[in-house]
């Protein structure tokens, strides 16, 4: 069991470059999750960490090997890929004894891990099938029982659910983190769904354009982010940006036809800022007000109303309870001050009070 | 009439009656046979298009039958006949049949054709797979791949006289133009050697013309198969430690299998017609006969109907079985 340090990790392809020098300490036994939209690298990391692709830059360990140019096979990783990625000529039995007969090991061995995983994953049923005869989630299964097998010091999971319809993610999703429970070795988990990325990690690298924008425990990212990009990808729906101005201790926002009484240094003043709120952290006013209810979704326990401003901006609000605006509705908002996030609207970096 | 103008004339007559055939055919069936209105629309609807299929068909299986179908009945009852003078046939039975295996050069031809369906078609499929393999990542592995295929575009007949050429020998004394009797003497050789004379060795020698031949088909779409192969599952074999050889052979064929057998049995059928290749450069002197060449010999050379029906029937009972498979297994990939 080993954790992974990179050290200035850089990718080009010719004269592009994708990843622009990653400095990242993943702990053993960690379940650390890779996070971004799509193009930011997240994949391509992982890729590196696996081994798929050479690393141009800086180097690579596992435990305390370095692996920077190492075959993907002594690099101790197993892999799941999206697409699962079964021989589809071998059954299920023959897909995950495979890894160990590449490496010459013992059959009664194999055949000892092989069953060992199945009755993790519950597979015993379907060991002589072939990865044609089985559903989208028990092909998955395989395809983790696969990276199980091998026991390997580090497991990488290459976006494993997108493949899965929303109910069959939701009961992988759990498997997966009791698995992590269970073998607790290290996992690198690739995903652009904040979801999964908040549910299953000790650690959420959120990446963007081959850089990281910020790492930490999910609820320090959701609590605490280090800038705007990050504010707006952790947590759903989406954190409402406002556009604001800094005055004396307070911040005009003409959206909501408010200036919040906050201690924003002076050295702002007069500049334009970005003001954070996040729909669960704002409350209707139904006294009334100038926002206009555009839309509600009802999900049941909770709604989102899409509010209008009448300079344009659109805010999500999520209610929960009995008394439930209407579409068409002009409504007010409260807040508490210290739910507030104050981002600099040019560099979008998060400005802390 | 010039020439020109008379081909012109057939095409128009002839692209205009399979237009007119259709329009009117299908305008006959709509409002002459069963006409949509009137108190039986619905019905006359649904019988129409019951027939229309078979309106349309009937061009092409028409033309199967005649020029397909009635050939084989044709030549198996030929197979049974003998022709007397004076245009008459007598019934003989299996004596067609039962004439030509005890005569040494079927038993030869036989011989031939089972070495050329061992050699060729795994030589084909085998060097074509590797090429396809090795070109598959190559900056101009599509060159490569374009001058292989080249030979596919040549007839038979002109591969043979080019490979006629290849084995050229010429009197001890003078320039070889015969590239293999170049570098046999080149490499230390005695004297030139006329090799499609010698017995045995010379099947090989035209098998390697269908070879050259056939292996630009088989890397075309074996190439293909292993472009449609999922990366993924390369990559997957690659993090489980198998090295190029056991990814080659473990992951890639077994995936690509159907493909290779469909390539496999289409050389196999091409194999057991072999005529042409045999006919311009042996004509099946020095052991070299083939069954097609033996059934051109006996029907076009001997005259004897009978005996070539025989020999056709022979080859077509050998191809039938293969052919079958090979469609299933085709039909097998498509899905």
């Amino acid at each position: 069991m080993s954790g992974v340090t990179m050290n200035k990790v850089i990718k080009k392809y010719g004269d592009v470059q994708v990843i622009h020098g990653i400095d990242l300490e993943i702990e053993d036994g960690e379940f650390c999750v890779f996070v971004g939209p799509s193009g930011c690298g997240k994949s391509t990391l992982l890729r590196m960490v696996a081994g798929l692709e050479e690393t141009t830059g800086g180097s690579m360990s596992i435990g305390t090997r370095d692996v920077t140019h190492m075959d993907p096979a002594q690099r101790g990783v197993a892999m799941v890929f999206q697409t699962y990625a079964l021989y589809p000529h071998m059954t299920v039995k023959e897909n995950m004894g495979f890894g160990l007969k590449m490496n010459n090991h013992p059959k009664k061995e194999i055949e000892e891990k092989v069953a060992e995983a199945s009755r993790i994953l519950k597979l015993d049923d379907y060991l002589s099938r072939k990865p044609a005869a089985l559903s989208g989630g028990q092909r998955q299964r395989v395809s983790i029982g696969r990276a199980i097998v091998r026991g390997p010091e580090v497991f990488l999971f290459d976006e494993p659910l997108s493949n899965l319809d929303a109910e069959l993610r939701v009961e992988m999703r759990v498997e997966i983190a009791r698995l992590h429970k269970e073998i607790g070795a290290t996992m690198i988990y690739v995903t652009h769904d904040q979801v999964e990325a908040m549910t299953l990690a000790d650690k959420i690298v959120v990446l963007r354009l081959g850089h990281i924008e910020q790492v930490g425990a999910p609820m320090d990212l959701y609590r605490d982010p280090d800038n705007k990009f990050v504010a707006g990808f952790i947590g759903s729906p989406a954190m409402n940006f406002i556009k604001g101005t800094a005055g004396d201790g307070a911040v005009e926002v003409p959206g909501l036809g408010q200036t919040i009484e906050i201690g924003i240094a002076p050295a702002y003043k007069g500049k334009s800022v970005d003001v954070g709120l996040r729909p669960e952290h704002l409350a209707i006013d139904p006294a009334g007000g100038d926002l206009r209810v555009d839309l509600v979704e009802s999900l049941g326990g909770v709604s989102y109303a899409y509010l209008e401003s009448p300079a344009g901006d659109r805010i999500v609000v999520e209610e929960r309870g009995d008394d439930r605006v209407s579409e068409g509705q002009m409504v007010g908002l409260t807040f508490e001050t210290q739910r507030v996030y104050l981002f600099d609207a040019e560099t979008e970096m998060r400005i802390r009070t | 009439m010039h020439p020109a103008l008379l081909g012109l004339m057939t095409i128009i007559v002839g692209v205009g009656g399979c237009v007119g055939y259709f329009y009117g055919a299908n305008l006959f069936l709509d409002k002459v046979l069963f006409p949509a209105k009137g108190p039986n629309a619905g019905r006359n609807i649904n019988r129409a298009n019951i027939i229309r299929p078979w309106i349309f068909l009937f061009p092409a299986l028409f033309a199967l039958g005649l020029y397909l179908a009635y050939p084989v009945f044709a030549t198996l009852r030929l197979s049974f006949l003998e022709r007397l003078p004076g245009n008459e046939y007598a019934f003989v039975g299996f004596e067609n049949y039962t004439k030509m295996f005890a005569e040494p050069k079927f038993v030869e031809a036989m011989k031939n054709n089972v070495l050329w369906l061992l050699v060729v078609p795994a030589a084909s499929t085998a060097l074509g797979l590797l090429v396809a393999q090795l070109t598959d990542r190559l900056k101009w592995g599509s060159i490569a791949k374009s001058i292989i295929f080249m030979p596919m575009a040549i007839s038979f007949v002109g591969a043979a006289v080019i490979f006629k050429l290849v084995y050229e020998a010429r009197p001890e004394d003078v320039a070889q133009i015969g590239v293999l009797n170049h570098l046999y003497l080149l490499f230390g050789g005695d004297s030139p050697q006329q090799w499609l004379t010698i017995p045995f060795w010379n099947n090989f020698f035209l098998m390697i013309v269908l070879i050259w031949i056939q292996t630009g088909f088989a890397m075309v779409i074996l190439s293909a198969a292993l472009r449609g192969i999922p990366e993924e599952t390369v990559e997957a074999a690659v993090v489980d430690g198998a090295n190029p050889f056991q990814i080659f052979f473990r992951i890639k064929i077994p995936q690509i299998m159907g493909t290779i057998v469909v390539v496999w049995t289409t050389i196999t059928i091409a194999t057991l017609k072999v005529f042409d290749i045999v006919f311009a450069m042996t004509n099946g002197q020095w052991e070299t006969q083939v069954l097609a060449n033996y059934m051109y010999d006996k029907l076009f050379r001997a005259n004897d109907w009978g005996m070539g029906s025989a020999a056709a029937m022979i080859i077509m009972l050998l191809v039938t079985p293969i052919l079958v498979w090979n469609v299933y297994n085709a039909r097998k990939e498509m899905r």
